[in-house]
């Protein structure tokens, strides 16, 4: 198992996606620090970690507010014995015709996305650094970070942040022998974006014939390769944007 | 054994990153075909992979000759019926750096038809045999000098610079028939065969050299071999079955500086 002996804390980690990437770092031996806002949805998906012969923490958090985060920190360091995997999941998507977003909408959007990742990757960095044992920061950031689609500069703007985000904080972190990486999902089945437009069947089967490799995103892809770039067969990989998303980015133009 | 029951082609898989490709795709259970243009080094590498319990053949044949190419593909398909995966590693790169303006017609005419025809000419070849079996893999490797440009290495940067966009341009084509294209772009390898060659030329350690351009390197050491074979895998196997046209860099952080 290739986490065997490893803690991870996954942000984010009642929903699809979040369950998806919890589930495969547990299966590969990880135990897991589940944060998130909704308790009881975390509190499921601890429920099967544990299921699975390994231990779950869960963590009521705001990852926009630093006083949250501090206390989840040091919460998951004494529980786990040292943190060496941070993946920044927790996202919101609003979609609005262009001139209606507001700045509420805008606020949310980047604090959720783009500040809570740089909040919980200082923070848990900090004590990665301090521990002088390395350590993988993952941040889910989309196909958005680099291809556009109506209803959402705001978001974005946040996940294309996320892309550089990534990349500054490889260079800074990296003298720590800490990685920092994000994934790019296209469109995910229980994913946040699915909701909308995959709730109805016939929708989710248009939207996958257009997906070039024909099918929709699982939540279990993101988590296969969110356990390649925590594993140490990645140990050389940092700062980088994988996309996993089917092939929708290659899709751009010419359609 | 994430590649039980497979059959991977791998070119000049003779050394460096194309041994280490074979040797541990073999280690998780795939028949390698080992190519490579030089017999010695090709064979050497099928008796690694035998002596570690795997099975491989070799097969000689210079990538950017159509002919032989064809012949390495029916010599494949001799071993198993199948190549569920084609990795095209062999490349050059000349050994003086150069710009467009030093460099021979010649050596720009090898360096394309190695780096970028070779490897269309193998994925043509491969590709309608992997159609028939309902899918296949692609993995080339490919270089962070094709995403940045080097200095003075002109044919190198755009043969690579070509491979990956063929990458792409290819997984765009072929995703509908379950065939994922990606690419590796390695960061600088260590290279002992050529650091010892320069210790003896120069006097100076080239250990040293080497050190002060390793420190250049965000995470502090330069790339080897089981850094991209570990890649590709991850590329070749079903944990990545939903990506397909990317480029993976692998390089230490180093085009982030």
């Amino acid at each position: 198992m290739e986490l065997q002996g490893r803690a991870a804390i996954v942000t984010g980690a009642g929903g699809g996606i979040g369950k998806g990437i919890v589930l495969s770092l547990a299966t590969a031996g990880a135990d897991i620090v589940l944060v998130d806002l909704d308790q009881a949805a975390a509190d499921a998906v601890a429920t099967k970690v544990r299921k699975l012969g390994r231990r779950a923490l869960v963590v009521e958090t705001d990852v926009t507010d630093k006083a949250s985060v501090v206390d989840m920190v040091s919460r998951a360091a004494e529980w786990s014995g040292g943190i060496s995997i941070l993946v920044n999941n927790a996202g919101v998507e609003i979609i609005r015709p262009v001139f209606e977003i507001s700045e509420s909408d805008w606020d949310k959007t980047m604090a959720v996305n783009l500040k809570g990742a740089w909040l919980c990757a200082q923070l848990v960095g900090q004590t990665m650094a301090e521990a002088g044992d390395g350590g993988r920061i993952i941040n889910i950031g989309s196909i958005m970070s680099e291809m556009p689609a109506p209803g959402e500069p705001h978001y974005a703007a946040s996940k294309g942040g996320i892309l550089m985000l990534t990349k500054a904080l490889a260079l800074d972190l990296a003298p720590y022998s800490i990685t920092v990486n994000s994934i790019g999902p296209g469109v995910v089945k229980n994913g946040m974006s699915s909701r909308g437009c995959l709730a109805d069947g016939e929708m989710a089967e248009i939207v996958a014939s257009k997906i070039p490799l024909r099918r929709l995103g699982r939540p279990e892809d993101i988590g296969h390769a969110v356990v390649f770039l925590a594993s140490e067969k990645a140990s050389y990989v940092t700062g980088v944007m994988l996309y996993v998303d089917g092939g929708m980015i290659l899709a751009s133009a010419w359609s | 054994m994430r590649l039980q029951g497979r059959t991977a082609l791998v070119t000049g898989a003779g050394t460096g990153i194309g041994r280490g490709i074979a040797l541990l795709f073999a280690q998780e259970g795939a028949t390698i075909v080992v190519n490579d243009y030089d017999a010695t080094s090709g064979e050497r590498t099928v008796e690694l992979i035998e002596d570690a319990g795997g099975r491989g053949v070799f097969v000689r044949a210079d990538v950017s000759d159509p002919a032989a190419v064809g012949a390495m593909i029916d010599a494949a398909v001799q071993v198993s019926g199948r190549v569920d995966v084609l990795v095209n590693n062999a490349g050059i790169d000349l050994p003086q750096a150069t710009s467009v303006v030093d460099t021979r017609i010649e050596d720009w005419d090898r360096t394309l038809a190695v780096n970028l025809r070779g490897v269309f000419l193998c994925s043509r070849a491969v590709i309608p045999l992997m159609k028939e079996k309902g899918g296949g893999v692609i993995v080339n490797i490919a270089s962070i000098a094709g995403l940045r440009p080097m200095p003075q290495e002109a044919a190198y940067g755009a043969s690579k610079a070509g491979l990956v966009l063929l990458t792409k341009q290819m997984a765009r084509d072929f995703a509908g028939d379950a065939i994922r294209v990606n690419c590796v772009c390695p960061g600088p390898m260590e290279k002992p065969t050529r650091d010892r060659l320069e210790f003896l030329r120069s006097r100076q350690t080239a250990y040293e050299k080497r050190q002060a351009f390793a420190d250049q390197i965000p995470l502090g050491r330069m790339c080897k071999p089981q850094d991209i074979a570990s890649a590709a895998l991850f590329l070749a196997s079903g944990e990545s079955s939903m990506v397909t046209g990317v480029e993976l860099v692998v390089d230490g952080g180093f085009i982030l500086t």
